[in-house]
């Protein structure tokens, strides 16, 4: 039940002299602080951090946590997301002394357990890509394509090309542009064609000797698979280029169809959306890339490598690819993610994999026709994984947009879709049920929407009126940014349970 | 087959459904027909998915994929290990736990990054609630105010323990937001030619920079520290008008202390920014990054209630003076009003960010390490300013206790003159894996060895061979200190 004196700022539950950590006296003998450390480089009292006890804190997160949505708690059909359910043995496991109490120095022959597991990651993922050679370094999905940028541009230096521009269809996340731009090179964004798939004429137009990479998520981010994608890649291949393929939509085709089997030179998991990380309320998440045999040389590394011992034992190592471009972060990668997508990997097995999409292609498509009446889909008859439905239609005969339907839903208890993405659809609203929901499930939330959108406009501009707060002023959020509490009336106090 | 559990939460299970959660299936076969095969996590009976297709007008799950062309469909299973029930795959972890040492089964003094501090279990019983962990960003605030909040908590803490005015609400780990850092810089001063950074930082963090910046052509000017720190007239004779910042670690790599006053005095005085990477447990009793003047403060976030996980997922902090906010990249929570007036917390500034400004972002950085910020946010909250100070202290006391006795060891020296905080640099005549294995074989792990965290031995002028570190925090005891000088001394 909420605790709606639950929303006080930890620093305001502070009080002098309080605290829940006590460590055991020195065991050493004590020198003088000063002694140690020069005296201008010692603090003059500790950080004004809150004082509080422990049943303080724990009553504090704990009602805090009632207060968000999750996929453990709603139906969270954020598109783009795959908000799977997060089976809890993967809790369980990765979070056995032997696994999460590794150093990051430490001997590998102390660690061999660890290291094989994370080669069978290495070389699952290359199957399930068919792209042979994989780093598991990168944090997250945009990491991962940064990463990849950086290891081709890597390859054409070492070919003695200078290849400036990286293109990608106008449906792209947002990560794709940011990511190219941050690896050095020119962005450019194609217009898609009326079916919502990359237009041949004009990708045609734009490449030549230039072109270094067309990065393109398949299935695209209206759900849809680019049916030309052998063709595109042929194109870019036959003027030197490469082919990225963003894996955040990878839930559509596991086991069906591969992106080394359909052109992609290199490609991206969402380890935390594919392999049900968890998504951690923003992260971690893990994106480990995969790519072909003529760019492996230049991964980042440490890789880990297997090698069979003259009297037949193994041995696992980490190595470091001859022409890497280096690190793209510190220590091996996010292991305790990685850890969490192979134990799914190994529940699932190759005809789990398979079925996976199967069930989640057909829970989108049960829900898109169930919703077809209401929110029609403007590109396609048919869907993958997720669909991208338009409120326009609603909005012109009711006056109501996609954010108002977005926020109702959240009344119905479900997560709300993601609005307004792709750019290219009006009043856009992405839904991506997942196949870890039953079809009752998808049955009771279309039964929402189509309540929704016959309930009166203004409720709807209102809405939510059931949760914790109501729609928030962002803009007086961003004109006057109030980034931390400060004990000085710069923060407006909070006042308790009102 | 029996059924042991027909719901999960609220919502209950249909009994025909094939999902096999709850299932116990001790030794049965593989089989991988369709109807027969095991498969986890999946909710609809074959009746229902026949219903569904009515619905949808399709015959079979097949022709949902006619989109894909026959010639790009995989024509076999894919060539993964077939799948295993929670039993199974539960003995399966365990086995391959089992062929780890793990941090506790031997005393840990390894860092260089990463450091084996106590975690308070309410961090854990926080962090493990479904509520946090099985959410995602929150773009919805209003479903999303319990992350929002914590985010918001998040952000003064790191205020609080930086003497900044802005933190972000997390990056990845350390090296990528030191090379954040460096972007974030590069873009304040437009300033695109070079960087300059201490030679005594982590060379992972060093490395992570280079790979980022060199293929931009921007130099990365290094400078090297002999003594183990750097001489900031050394510093400033590097830094010139095209310079966008200094980076230096402190304390250091080699554990030392550095000069932070006169290291940002050197930036400053060319109009670059100072960058300091920081150990969050020091600020218990060193003077914070914005006292020194910092621009930007960077940190690997681990220490505060991070398990090691063989290396991640850790936490990146980052925070800045306010005349940088716009510039910075990653999530920002700010405090609002909803439209009854009542104070609430949304995802702000996100005009910087790539889902609004795409090319032209701050960063690239979507997802980040949300619930690494909430374990950092629940262990500073039950330490408080006395905890930290006492974890600090212990773990500065006890490793000038271990650095003394070792000194005193015939073949070990303590090359570097200089103060330090928990973790100390350690010379071994007879070689540091020498040394390394004589520990390892009485039950202690120590390192890293520069041999391979650092081979480039110019920047330290000591052989690398012979050289590792040795990290102390508030766990190790005195036996232990007592008894890893007994196996460091050679028989």
């Amino acid at each position: 039940m909420r605790n709606n004196s639950a929303t006080k700022l930890l620093f305001e539950l502070s009080q002098p002299d309080r605290r829940a950590a006590v460590f055991p006296p020195c065991d050493v003998p004590e020198r003088s602080l000063a002694d140690l450390i020069p005296g201008d480089q010692l603090r003059e009292r500790p950080p004004e951090l809150p004082e509080v006890t422990e049943p303080d804190v724990i009553r504090h997160f704990v009602n805090l946590s009632t207060l968000n949505m999750s996929v453990d708690t709603h139906f969270y059909p954020l598109g783009s997301c795959t908000m799977k359910y997060n089976p809890k043995r993967h809790e369980r496991l990765s979070n056995l002394h032997g696994i999460v109490d590794i150093h990051p120095h430490q001997d590998p022959r102390d660690i061999q357990g660890m290291l094989q597991l994370l080669y069978e990651m290495q070389e699952m993922l290359g199957e399930i890509a068919g792209l042979p050679a994989v780093s598991l370094q990168p944090a997250a999905g945009a990491h991962g394509e940064l990463t990849a940028l950086l290891t081709a541009a890597a390859y054409f230096r070492d070919r003695g090309e200078n290849r400036t521009k990286v293109l990608f269809p106008a449906s792209a996340h947002g990560t794709n542009p940011a990511s190219a731009a941050i690896a050095g090179f020119d962005c450019i964004q194609l217009k898609g064609n009326d079916d919502g798939l990359v237009d041949l004429d004009e990708l045609k137009s734009h490449l030549d000797d230039q072109t270094a990479v067309f990065m393109i998520t398949n299935p695209n981010t209206l759900g849809l698979f680019e049916p030309n994608i052998a063709q595109i890649s042929q194109m870019l291949h036959d003027v030197g280029g490469l082919v990225y393929i963003d894996g955040a939509n990878m839930n559509a085709i596991l086991g069906i169809t591969r992106p080394g089997d359909f052109g992609g030179d290199m490609m991206h998991y969402n380890v935390h959306k594919t392999f049900t990380g968890p998504h951690g309320a923003g992260g971690p998440g893990a994106g480990p890339i995969a790519v072909r045999d003529f760019l492996a040389d230049y991964l980042p590394g440490p890789i880990v490598s297997r090698t069979e011992q003259p009297d037949g034992s193994v041995q696992y190592s980490l190595t470091q690819p001859s022409k890497s471009i280096g690190r793209v972060r510190s220590f091996f990668g996010n292991v305790g993610i990685l850890i969490r997508g192979y134990l799914y990997l190994r529940t699932l097995g190759p005809d789990g994999l398979k079925a996976v999409s199967e069930q989640a292609v057909l829970n989108a498509n049960y829900l898109m026709t169930k919703l077809q009446d209401v929110l029609p889909v403007p590109h396609g008859k048919r869907c993958m994984h997720e669909f991208v439905s338009s409120a326009a239609s609603v909005q012109q005969r009711r006056g109501i947009s996609a954010m108002d339907i977005a926020k109702r839903l959240l009344d119905y208890g479900f997560h709300a879709p993601t609005v307004y993405f792709p750019l290219d659809v009006p009043e856009a609203i992405m839904i991506e049920p997942t196949e870890t929901e039953a079809r009752r499930t998808l049955d009771e939330f279309s039964d929402a929407i189509h309540a929704i959108v016959e309930e009166s406009a203004d409720l709807l501009h209102d809405a939510p009126h059931t949760t914790p707060v109501s729609r928030p002023n962002d803009v007086q959020a961003a004109r006057q940014p109030i980034l931390r509490w400060q004990p000085t009336p710069t923060a407006t106090p909070v006042g308790s349970g009102t | 087959m029996f059924v042991l559990q027909q719901t999960i939460g609220q919502r209950s299970f249909e009994r025909e459904s094939r999902g096999y959660y709850g299932e116990f299936h001790p030794c049965q076969t593989i089989d991988t027909g369709f109807e027969s095969r095991r498969v986890a996590y999946l909710f609809n009976t074959a009746d229902q998915q026949q219903q569904m297709l009515e619905v949808i007008g399709e015959r079979s799950i097949e022709d949902l994929f006619a989109d894909i062309p026959e010639t790009l469909r995989l024509k076999r299973p894919l060539d993964v290990p077939a799948g295993l029930t929670e039993l199974e795959l539960e003995s399966l972890t365990r086995s391959l736990a089992k062929r780890n040492v793990a941090v506790g089964d031997r005393a840990c003094f390894l860092g260089g990054g990463a450091y084996d501090h106590f975690i308070p279990a309410a961090v854990d019983e926080i962090a493990s609630r479904g509520e946090y962990y099985t959410a995602y960003t929150p773009y919805q605030a209003e479903a999303s105010q319990g992350s929002l909040q914590t985010f918001f908590e998040f952000q003064t803490l790191i205020c609080q323990l930086t003497d900044l005015n802005v933190s972000n609400a997390s990056m990845y780990e350390g090296g990528s937001s030191v090379c954040e850092a460096a972007f974030m810089a590069i873009r304040s001063t437009r300033r695109h030619d070079r960087i300059v950074v201490v030679g005594s930082i982590n060379p992972q963090y060093l490395q992570v920079l280079r790979t980022n910046l060199e293929h931009l052509n921007c130099t990365v000017d290094i400078v090297p520290t002999p003594d183990g720190y750097a001489d900031p007239d050394e510093v400033a004779h590097h830094v010139d008008s095209r310079t966008a910042c200094v980076i230096y670690q402190h304390p250091n790599f080699f554990g030392c202390l550095e000069e932070p006053e006169a290291l940002v005095e050197a930036a400053h005085a060319q109009g670059a920014l100072a960058i300091a990477a920081f150990d969050p447990i020091s600020l218990g009793v060193l003077k914070s990054p914005g006292t020194c003047g910092v621009d930007i403060a960077v940190a690997e976030g681990q220490s505060l209630g991070i398990p090691l996980q063989y290396g991640g997922p850790y936490l990146g902090l980052l925070a800045c003076r306010e005349e940088h906010v716009r510039k910075m990249p990653g999530r920002l929570i700010g405090q609002t009003v909803d439209r009854n007036g009542k104070t609430c917390y949304v995802l702000n500034l996100q005009a910087r960010e790539q889902h609004i400004r795409r090319g032209k972002a701050t960063s690239n950085i979507c997802t980040n390490q949300g619930l690494m910020a909430l374990r950092a946010t629940v262990y500073l909250s039950l330490l408080g300013p006395q905890g930290l100070k006492e974890v600090a202290e212990l773990s500065c006391q006890k490793a000038h206790y271990l650095a003394n006795r070792l000194a005193q060891v015939d073949g070990l020296e303590l090359p570097f003159q200089r103060a330090f905080f928990k973790e100390f640099t350690l010379c071994c005549q007879d070689g540091a894996s020498a040394f390394q294995e004589r520990c390892r074989e009485k039950g202690f792990d120590v390192g890293p060895n520069l041999e391979f965290s650092l081979p480039d031995d110019s920047r330290t002028g000591l052989p690398a061979d012979q050289t590792l570190l040795l990290a102390v925090t508030e766990q190790r005891t005195r036996n232990e200190l007592d008894r890893l000088v007994d196996a460091a001394a050679k028989q």
